[in-house]
């Protein structure tokens, strides 16, 4: 907990870290200033991009004495606006889930490698990203505390499954690796509360470590500030729920 | 990517960017999540040119009733000039002059 008194500083700056297939991708990175050991964060950007709510959104995780990395999943497709990098990959059908996957291996190998962490990384997303860390912690051994928020298209149907996306993330669910937060809206259109039950039971028949919060009055993308969908008390109790789940998994240091 | 529901049809014209005009190639049609509109999800356009580099790119994002509204009239429209004898055929190719002996 912050006070008046306490000195307060952090790094926040552009970085390129090794992503799938050994390629170089830039990543956004901050950090609080000082030895550590911190607990680490990647940080998954959403559908509309690597945009300014996700720099901030690190900057969030750093100044709550986070080490965060936010890789830029789109750094294939070019170089341009948060928007119109984005808006090319919706073109193309989004990113393939493997090398998304490669992607966060390569984030969290990057942080595990630091000398000021703590020995914890945990894996938070919201919308397309809150999907991919749930895939990230059943497919990528390593990650000690998974957040999902509003990930749609965990449960696909099977006409829902492309070369791209070929497996239903929901059916990875016995191989999820950490504790798990899901933060939902009950007006959400995907994932749907249908969705969100359907996870939950999948979770509780592997006997996996979840907590999930659904918030009534609530859609999709609620913490989105400059977004329609906001909701500010939602919002406010999300983080707070949020924070109080990876101070219990990632504050403490590893054995 | 939420929805996933987007389609690609290679078009002629011309955008106007935020760098001026340039020539269009592909239109891209989705529906997801817009990046300005005030919806959930939208029916979005992207007129680029893939060729030129991401920010080469005029975006539309409608509501469901304005995406409909705005078929129906483009469809009033093309119907009208077609009516009236003004649509203009497509000009030839290069290669398609050169096949036919031009």
């Amino acid at each position: 907990m912050y006070e008046t008194n306490m000195y307060e500083g952090m790094l926040a700056e552009t970085v390129a870290i090794p992503g799938f297939q050994g390629d170089l991708i830039n990543a956004y990175f901050a950090r609080p200033l000082g030895p550590g050991p911190f607990p680490g964060v990647v940080v998954i950007h959403h559908m509309p991009g690597w945009d300014e709510w996700y720099r901030e959104t690190t900057r969030k995780f750093a100044h709550h004495g986070y080490a965060a990395l936010s890789p830029n999943l789109y750094f294939r497709a070019g170089h341009g606006t948060p928007e119109d990098v984005a808006a090319k990959v919706r073109a193309a059908g989004g990113v393939s889930d493997e090398q998304v996957l490669g992607d966060l291996a390569g984030a969290l190998h990057y942080l595990r490698a630091l000398p000021f962490i703590n020995g914890k990384v945990g894996v938070f997303g919201t919308c397309s990203g809150g999907r991919q860390a749930f895939l990230a912690a059943c497919r990528v051994p390593g990650f000690d505390a998974a957040v999902d928020c509003w990930g749609g298209r965990v449960v696909m149907a099977s006409d829902q499954l492309t070369p791209m996306q070929p497996v239903a993330p929901i059916d990875y669910t016995n191989d999820l690796a950490c504790p798990l937060l899901g933060i939902f809206g009950e007006e959400d259109q995907n994932p749907t509360p249908d969705h969100v039950a359907q996870l939950e039971q999948e979770l509780k028949r592997h006997s996996k470590s979840y907590e999930f919060h659904m918030y009534p009055k609530a859609g999709h993308g609620f913490f989105y500030y400059d977004r329609p969908a906001y909701r500010q008390e939602q919002a406010v109790d999300g983080w707070k729920k949020l924070f109080a789940f990876l101070e219990k998994y990632l504050r403490t240091p590893a054995s | 990517m939420c929805t996933m529901i987007v389609t690609q049809v290679n078009i002629e014209g011309s955008g106007k960017g935020a760098n001026g005009w340039f020539t269009l190639r592909e239109a891209n049609v989705s529906y997801d999540h817009p990046f300005d509109a005030p919806f959930e999800h939208a029916l979005n356009i992207d007129f680029v040119n893939e060729a030129l580099g991401p920010g080469a790119r005029v975006a539309v994002e409608l509501s469901v009733e304005a995406a409909r509204a705005l078929v129906a009239a483009i469809g009033s429209v093309l119907e009208r000039a077609e009516t009236g004898g003004y649509l203009e055929q497509p000009m030839p190719t290069a290669q398609e002059s050169r096949a036919a002996g031009d």
